[in-house]
């Protein structure tokens, strides 16, 4: 391990010395934070993985249900019957804290049913009022999906930054300043037997 | 803050959320879809868009996870799953962890 380019002197020792309690104390710091993040994660990720099968499954039976029950009326039909949307949803976004990183809270709110369907009953078979209403059900949990998986992609991007300043100060700050610190000493240690040495030499020949 | 939704994907598979009142961007292909995305990622706070558009895109997408919002959100379209919201989980997974805690088969 290289050590650092620095003079020898006392002041220099000193001052490596407080480094070094610093990157050790950061160190065991960054290592906790790193731990109590990855359980965290262990904790979301499990989440994540129920919801999104759940989701993925009720939505592939919804939408090639719908596909069939539109397929039924012709395509210009269906298009019109369903590009006037009597309702409008919406979501509350707002702003957590997963240990120190940001992560977005989605809430569904306004999903109001005016009079069921946004379109005339004779227009559209049954089959497909039935998949709408099943959509516009599944909407909560796919908000909810869409946190999770956020707070997922966001965390393991903390995660990896994380080891990598843990791995910084462990493998190369660390070992760095301890080298460099021997060093300092045992150049004093030298500078001051030389010095004992000369006064006897010195005393000698007097 | 007030968030809106958005859809992007197939016209079949996007029109069901259309009358569930969520605001549809058709889009066929890759380009297209790129496009769309690039318009509506200020004002959209939440947007689905289907796995089928979303795999191809995978490199483009990277951009989103930098910030909470907006959030993209991969989801099967009426032809089903094609697996693709398991990979990004596993990718998530192994980056963060290292080691495989859901799939150990």
């Amino acid at each position: 391990m290289a050590r650092l380019n620095v003079n020898p002197t006392r002041m220099e020792l000193k001052k490596l010395k407080a480094r070094l309690n610093t990157a050790v104390r950061g160190h065991k710091l960054l290592k906790d934070k790193s731990d109590e993040m990855v359980r965290r994660f262990s904790a979301i990720i499990k989440e994540n993985k129920k919801l999104r099968d759940e989701v993925e499954e009720e939505l592939s039976e919804t939408l090639r249900q719908f596909s069939v029950a539109r397929s039924v009326t012709p395509a210009y039909r269906a298009e019109t019957a369903f590009s006037m949307p009597s309702v409008a949803v919406g979501a509350q976004c707002g702003i957590t804290s997963v240990m120190g990183v940001e992560v977005p809270a989605i809430e569904l709110v306004n999903q109001k049913h005016s009079d069921g369907l946004p379109y005339a009953y004779s227009e559209i078979t049954s089959e497909a009022d039935y998949s709408v209403e099943k959509a516009a059900g599944l909407l909560p949990k796919m908000l909810q999906l869409a946190q999770t998986e956020k707070t997922v992609r966001l965390l393991a991007d903390e995660i990896e930054r994380n080891k990598r300043r843990v791995n910084a100060l462990e493998y190369v700050m660390i070992p760095q300043l301890e080298e460099t610190i021997k060093y300092i000493k045992s150049k004093l240690d030298e500078n001051e037997r030389a010095a004992v040495i000369r006064l006897m030499k010195v005393k000698n020949k007097a | 803050m007030n968030g809106k939704l958005a859809i992007v994907g197939d016209g079949d598979s996007i029109m069901v959320f259309k009358a569930a009142g969520v605001a549809t961007f058709p889009a066929e292909n890759e380009a297209k879809a790129r496009e769309v995305l690039r318009r509506i990622a200020k004002d959209y706070q939440i947007i689905f868009l289907t796995e089928e558009l979303a795999r191809p895109l995978t490199e483009y997408l990277k951009r989103f996870d930098e910030q909470p919002y907006p959030v993209i959100l991969s989801i099967p379209s009426k032809n089903g799953s094609t697996g693709y919201g398991t990979e990004l989980l596993k990718s998530a997974m192994e980056r963060a962890l290292g080691v495989d805690i859901l799939f150990n088969n």
